[in-house]
C-alpha cells in the first residue's frame, strides 16, 4: 500500500504536510537537504524595505530549546523578488513567502507586489509584530483580534493567492485572534510562532540576548503548541498548520492528531537539516503500519 | 559541504580544562581549510540541542584524519568530552571561509583562540619556517596550549601569562607591540585568535603599525550556514555605513579593518 500524504491548506495542494518553518531554512541547506521532497518552504520574513535586525547576542541555547532575537533582519522585497525566490524555486518544491509590516498598507503592498510572482504558491502574514496602531510598544498585532481582522482582510483584497495567517501563542485566548483571522478571509492559520522568553547570565548580571528578551522554540515549546492547535481545532474550520518544537515525525503526527493539517519544522533544521524529510518517510511508515490511507484521515482524530 | 558521521580515533585530556580529539573521515579531512569551521552535534537528545562550532586544529589530508582541540566550558562541550575512541560524531562542514595565506605571519592566539591557528601554521610550513613568529596567551600557566607544536615548525614563539606563572606577564598585545615596532613590519600579516578585548587591541594595532590582520571570530551559532541571521557582526560597508555579516557564512575570518568593535 502506498499512503496517500497529500494534504489541502485552503486551495492549495501539497504533496505531503511537512513544510519548513519561516526564518529557520533557506536554499543553503541545498547540499545537506533534499529540498525538492518537502511539501513546501515558507521564507524568512520579508518586509517592504530592508532592515538591519537586532544586536548581538542573538541567539541562546535555554534547556531543551532556544532564544532568539534576530529582529527580523531582512533584505527587503526586492532583493527577495529577485535572488531569495529563483534561488527557491528552482528545487520546484512550493514556496509560500513570509511578509510582515508595521501597518496593514504595508502588508497590503507586499502582497500586491507578490501576487503575480512565478514560482509562488501563497502567502504566510508573519502578524508577531509590533501593533503600532495601537501605540503600545510591547503588543504584537496578532494578540489583538481587531488588528489581526483588519490586516487579514486587508491582505485579502489584494491578492488572490491562498492565505495564511501566523498567529503568536503569547495571547490569553487564541480562539478569538483565530475566529478573527479566518472571518477575514485567511485560508489558513499557523500556529505557533516563538513564545517570548528571557535567560540571565548571574555573573555578569546581564541578559544573553542584546535585545534583552526573545523568542522560545524547540522540544521545550511543544506542550504548548499542542494545545494552542488543540483549542483552536475546536473552534475554526480553516486549516491550522502545526509548528513548535517537531522534531521528527512523532511530534508531527501528535501534532495532526491534535488537528493540524500540516506541519511546520523549525529549530530541528538547525540540529539537523534532514529533519523535515526524516519526518515525511516516519509519518508514511506510521500510516503503512496502522494501515491508514490517508494522512488527512489523521487530521483531529485525537480520542478523548 | 556535507553532513558525515566522524569516527572519534581518540580523545584526550592534554590538559586541565581542554582535550584532543582525533576523527576519521575522508572527505572533510581532503576539504577543510585552516580558518573554516565545522558544526557538531554533541549529543543525540535535546539537551544540548544545537550543534556547536569548532575549527579544526590539525588537519592531515594525507591520513584521512583531523583533530580538534577543545576547552570544557559547559554542556555541550562537557559531553564532547565524555565521548570515547571508536563512537561516532555528526558533523557538518566545511563551514565558511579560511584564512588566505601570506608570506610573514604574526600568529596571536589567546587561550584556546590558539587552537584553529596551529592549522594555519602547518600549512604555511614549508620553506620559510623560521620567519613565523607566534605569540601565545593565557591567563594562567595550565592554558597555554600548543607551544611545543609551534617550535616544531621552527616558529619563533613569545609566550604571555597574565598572572606572569609561565613566559612574560602581560598581554598577548604587549608582546605583539613589540615585534610590530620592528623594521619593515608593515609586510607582515597578523593571524588573530581570542577573547573579544584581545582581538579588538589586536586589530587597533594592526590599523597604528598599518599591517594586514585576519581576526578568527566567534559567535554564537545556531545553523552555522547563514539561514538564520543569529551570529553577526558589525562590518564597514562603505564609509559612513555600518551593516551586518554573518560570522559563520561571511566568515568566520575577517578583515580587522572592516570589523566595528
Ligand atoms: C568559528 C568557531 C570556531 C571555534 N573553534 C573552537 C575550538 O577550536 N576549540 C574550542 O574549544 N572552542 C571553539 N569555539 C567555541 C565553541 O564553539 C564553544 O566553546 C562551545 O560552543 C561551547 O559550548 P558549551 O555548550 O560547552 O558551552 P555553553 O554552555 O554554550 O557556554 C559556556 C560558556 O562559553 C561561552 N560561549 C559559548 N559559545 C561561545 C561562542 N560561540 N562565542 C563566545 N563565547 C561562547 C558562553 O558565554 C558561556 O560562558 C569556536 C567557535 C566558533 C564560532
Ligand atoms: C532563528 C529563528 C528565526 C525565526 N524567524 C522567523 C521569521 O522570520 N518569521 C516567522 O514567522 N517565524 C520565525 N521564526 C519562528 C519559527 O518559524 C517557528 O514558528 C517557531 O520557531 C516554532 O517552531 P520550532 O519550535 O519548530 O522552531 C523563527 C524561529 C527561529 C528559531
Ligand atoms: S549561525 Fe545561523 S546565520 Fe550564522
Amino acid at each position: 500500500m502506498k499512503p496517500d500524504t497529500s494534504v489541502k491548506i485552503g486551495r492549495l495542494k501539497l504533496k505531503n504536510p511537512v513544510m519548513v518553518a519561516s526564518g529557520t531554512f533557506g536554499e543553503e541547506y541545498r547540499e545537506l537537504a533534499d529540498i525538492r521532497s518537502l511539501g513546501a518552504v515558507v521564507a524568512k520574513t520579508i518586509t517592504l524595505k530592508a532592515r538591519s535586525g537586532n544586536r548581538p547576542p542573538r541567539l541562546v541555547e535555554t534547556p531543551s530549546g532556544m532564544l532568539n532575537s534576530i529582529g527580523l533582519e531582512n533584505k527587503g522585497l526586492d532583493f527577495f523578488v529577485k535572488e531569495t525566490l529563483p534561488a527557491l524555486t528552482r528545487f520546484k518544491a512550493p514556496v509560500i513567502a513570509s511578509i510582515s509590516g508595521d501597518s496593514e498598507d504595508e502588508f497590503a503592498a507586499l502582497a500586491r507586489a507578490l501576487q503575480k510572482r512565478k514560482g509562488l504558491s501563497a502567502l504566510e502574514l508573519n502578524l508577531s509584530c509590533p501593533n503600532v496602531k495601537h501605540g503600545s510598544s510591547e503588543g504584537l498585532i496578532a494578540q489583538d483580534a481587531e488588528a489581526t481582522g483588519k490586516i487579514v482582510s486587508e491582505v485579502r483584497r489584494a491578492t488572490q493567492l491562498p492565505l495564511i495567517a501566523k498567529l503568536s501563542p503569547n495571547v490569553t485566548d487564541i480562539t478569538r485572534i483565530a475566529v478573527a483571522a479566518q472571518d477575514a478571509g485567511a485560508d489558513a492559520i499557523t500556529l505557533i510562532n516563538t513564545l517570548f522568553g528571557m535567560s540571565v547570565d548571574i555573573e555578569t548580571r546581564r541578559p544573553r540576548l542584546g535585545n534583552v528578551h526573545g523568542g522560545l522554540s524547540g522540544p521545550a515549546i511543544k506542550p504548548v503548541a499542542l494545545k494552542i492547535v488543540w483549542d483552536a481545532h475546536k473552534k475554526v474550520k480553516i486549516p491550522i498548520i502545526g509548528a513548535g518544537g517537531i522534531m521528527g515525525h512523532k511530534d508531527a503526527i501528535e501534532f495532526i492528531l491534535c488537528g493540524a493539517s500540516a506541519v511546520q519544522v523549525g529549530t530541528a533544521n538547525f540540529v539537523d537539516p534532514r529533519s523535515a524529510v526524516g519526518a515525511i518517510e516516519g509519518i508514511k511508515e506510521y500510516l503503512v503500519k496502522n494501515k491508514i490511507k490517508s494522512v488527512s484521515q489523521l487530521v483531529g482524530r485525537l480520542e478523548t | 559541504m556535507k553532513q558525515v558521521k566522524a569516527k572519534i580515533v581518540s580523545n584526550e585530556q592534554v590538559a586541565p580544562r581542554y582535550y584532543k580529539m582525533r576523527l576519521a573521515d575522508r572527505y572533510l579531512a581532503d576539504n577543510l581549510k585552516p580558518g573554516q569551521f565545522i558544526e557538531v552535534r554533541c549529543s543525540d537528545g535535546s539537551d544540548p540541542l544545537l550543534r556547536r562550532p569548532f575549527g579544526p586544529h590539525r588537519i592531515f589530508s594525507a591520513k584521512g584524519v583531523f583533530e580538534m582541540l577543545y576547552e570544557v566550558v559547559g554542556r555541550a562541550t562537557t559531553a564532547l568530552s565524555n565521548k570515547k575512541a571508536g563512537e561516532e560524531l555528526d558533523i557538518i562542514g566545511p563551514l565558511g571561509n579560511g584564512f588566505t595565506m601570506a608570506k610573514h605571519a604574526i600568529i596571536v592566539g589567546g587561550g584556546i583562540g590558539i587552537a584553529p591557528l596551529l592549522a594555519l601554521a602547518e600549512k604555511m610550513g614549508g620553506g620559510k619556517k623560521s620567519a613565523l613568529q607566534v605569540v601565545i596567551g593565557a591567563r594562567t600557566k595550565e592554558a597555554i596550549l600548543c607551544e611545543k607544536d609551534f617550535k616544531r615548525l621552527g616558529a619563533k614563539v613569545i609566550v604571555m601569562t597574565d598572572d606572569g606563572s609561565y613566559g612574560k606577564k602581560g598581554f598577548t598585545t604587549d608582546a605583539l607591540k613589540t615585534l610590530l615596532q620592528t623594521p619593515n613590519s608593515q609586510l607582515l600579516t597578523i593571524y588573530a585568535c581570542g577573547p573579544r578585548q584581545m582581538m579588538q587591541a589586536v586589530a587597533e594595532l594592526s590599523k597604528e603599525y598599518h599591517v594586514k590582520c585576519q581576526l578568527l571570530l566567534e559567535e554564537y551559532m545556531a545553523c552555522g550556514v547563514g539561514v538564520c541571521l543569529g551570529c553577526p557582526v558589525k562590518v564597514r560597508k562603505d564609509l559612513v555605513d555600518h551593516e551586518y555579516k554573518m560570522v559563520c557564512k561571511d566568515g568566520p575570518v575577517f578583515d580587522a579593518e572592516r570589523i566595528v568593535w
